[in-house]
């Protein structure tokens, strides 16, 4: 024998099930009062720097209908790509951080938000400007990870260290925010199928 | 107490034999909500490293009081203090980590428009708290013992009584959502959506001893729910340039 590491397991994870929003967007489903407000309701607090952007999209089942009840978070860097809470010169309007119930009626999210700035890889490299992204609802046991990258972004990705890592790279533009006339920006998830997202292990 | 070095690393891989399998046909709805091409894998970044930070800014005085948090009068069950610690895989406490919960009233039944359980509503029981952890990562709510309720999966499949639990830590990556079952409970074994789980070990990991020393006599029982999140390596041989 030998000696024990004293390790620990992390907690398995559990679907998040048909009623996520009651603990995590409770005023989103009715159960007002308790509450302010919901978290990641809101990224901005007040003027930011950088180009304000919106993103919508909707998370699609392996039989391409969109979701109603998926809650999707996001995680990101400001306009210079400085972490808020994290980075000291973050900016201070801005909380990196989104959580969207979807729309009651046809389950799709949006996040007001602003354009990340570009963030090093650990081995001094830079990354093209993205977006985290974790998915949960009901059917889906453990949650998924996935990032949101610009299709305007075509120089920055061409240098990107993990796009360029995908085996498929038709599958690329699955990762791709796509700019629409409106201006805004749209990012739907397949979680299965023939345009399956890329999901991450990290 | 001792001054600990925040670690400098990554955080340690998923186990993914440990977690429940994405695809697992006694849990219909995971049939089309799990991918099929393989995960492609990378090292943590400075993205998924960092993560939210909630204040205790963020809580009102109620929000863990289940028990009184939806209308200020007393919700109907039996009443029960939930606490545990969350900590990382090398045993390190994790403070200031937001752990919100849910739950169903004491009757099995969701305050959410999409129930459809004919079990009654409690006019006191919103279903929703959260709490944020100390400095050693300790945490403690209180609420009703949730009831058992039927679910359209199989003919007749019943969940054991259950909270749910969204956890975050301090990098994104160890974003977690799980659920906190009860000793004892018959309904267990026959869950289809424990039964994700493979590895017996990894279900025993989620259900919750009942703690006599920490009941509050003539009021509460006490159950105990530590929670555990991927740990950050401690290495100073991490960030390198590229070749070195
Ligand atoms: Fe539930």
């Amino acid at each position: 024998m030998v000696q024990s590491l004293n390790e620990l397991k992390e907690s398995p994870s559990q679907t998040a099930g048909p009623y996520v929003h009651i603990g995590c967007t409770p005023n989103f489903c009715g159960i007002g009062g308790v509450y302010p407000e919901d978290l990641g309701a809101r990224m901005k607090t007040g003027a930011v720097q950088g180009e304000e952007i919106v993103i919508t999209g909707a998370v699609h089942d392996g039989m391409g209908m969109a979701l109603k009840d998926a809650l999707v978070e996001i995680w990101q860097a400001d306009a210079a790509g400085k972490f808020p809470g994290h980075d000291a010169d973050a900016d201070a309007n801005f909380s990196g951080f989104g959580r969207s119930p979807g729309d009651m009626e046809t389950g799709r999210f949006r996040f007001d938000t602003v354009k990340p700035g570009r963030v090093r890889w650990p081995d001094g490299r830079w990354q093209a400007p993205h977006i985290s992204v974790w998915i949960v609802a009901r059917g889906i046991n453990v949650g998924l990870q996935t990032r949101i990258y610009f299709s305007d972004e075509a120089e920055a990705n061409a240098e990107d260290p993990i796009l360029a890592r995908l085996e498929h790279q038709m599958r690329v533009p699955t990762l791709m925010a796509q700019k629409q006339d409106d201006g805004t920006y749209l990012f739907d998830v397949h979680i299965q199928g023939p345009d399956e997202t890329v999901f991450f292990d990290i | 107490m001792t001054e600990t070095k925040t670690p400098q690393g990554g955080f340690v891989a998923r186990d993914r034999d440990w977690h429940p399998a994405p695809f697992h046909p006694p849990y219909k709805t995971s049939v089309k909500r799990s991918p099929q091409a393989a995960l492609l894998s990378f090292p943590t970044s400075a993205s998924e490293i960092t993560g939210p930070t909630f204040g205790h800014g963020v809580l009102g005085p109620h929000d863990a009081d289940l028990i009184h948090n939806f209308t200020g009068e007393s919700a109907i069950g039996p009443r029960i203090v939930v606490y545990g610690r969350v900590q990382d895989e090398f045993g390190r406490g994790v403070g200031g980590a937001l752990v919100e919960v849910w739950q169903a009233n004491a009757g099995g039944r969701y305050r959410h428009k999409k129930e459809g359980y004919v079990a009654a509503l409690d006019a006191n029981f919103g279903g929703c708290g959260r709490v944020i952890t100390d400095a050693e990562g300790n945490y403690e709510f209180r609420t009703i013992m949730p009831g058992p309720y039927p679910w359209p999966n199989g003919m007749n499949d019943w969940r054991p009584a259950h909270i749910h639990f969204s956890v975050f830590g301090h990098g994104f990556a160890q974003r977690l959502i799980t659920q906190m079952y009860f000793e004892g409970d018959p309904l267990i074994p026959l869950c289809p959506i424990i039964g994700t789980i493979q590895n017996p070990d990894a279900v025993k990991s989620l259900i919750a001893p009942m703690d006599m020393q920490r009941t509050v006599p003539m009021d509460a029982r006490a159950y105990k729910f530590d929670i555990t999140l991927r740990g950050r390596r401690q290495t100073a041989f991490e960030t390198r340039p590229e070749g070195l």
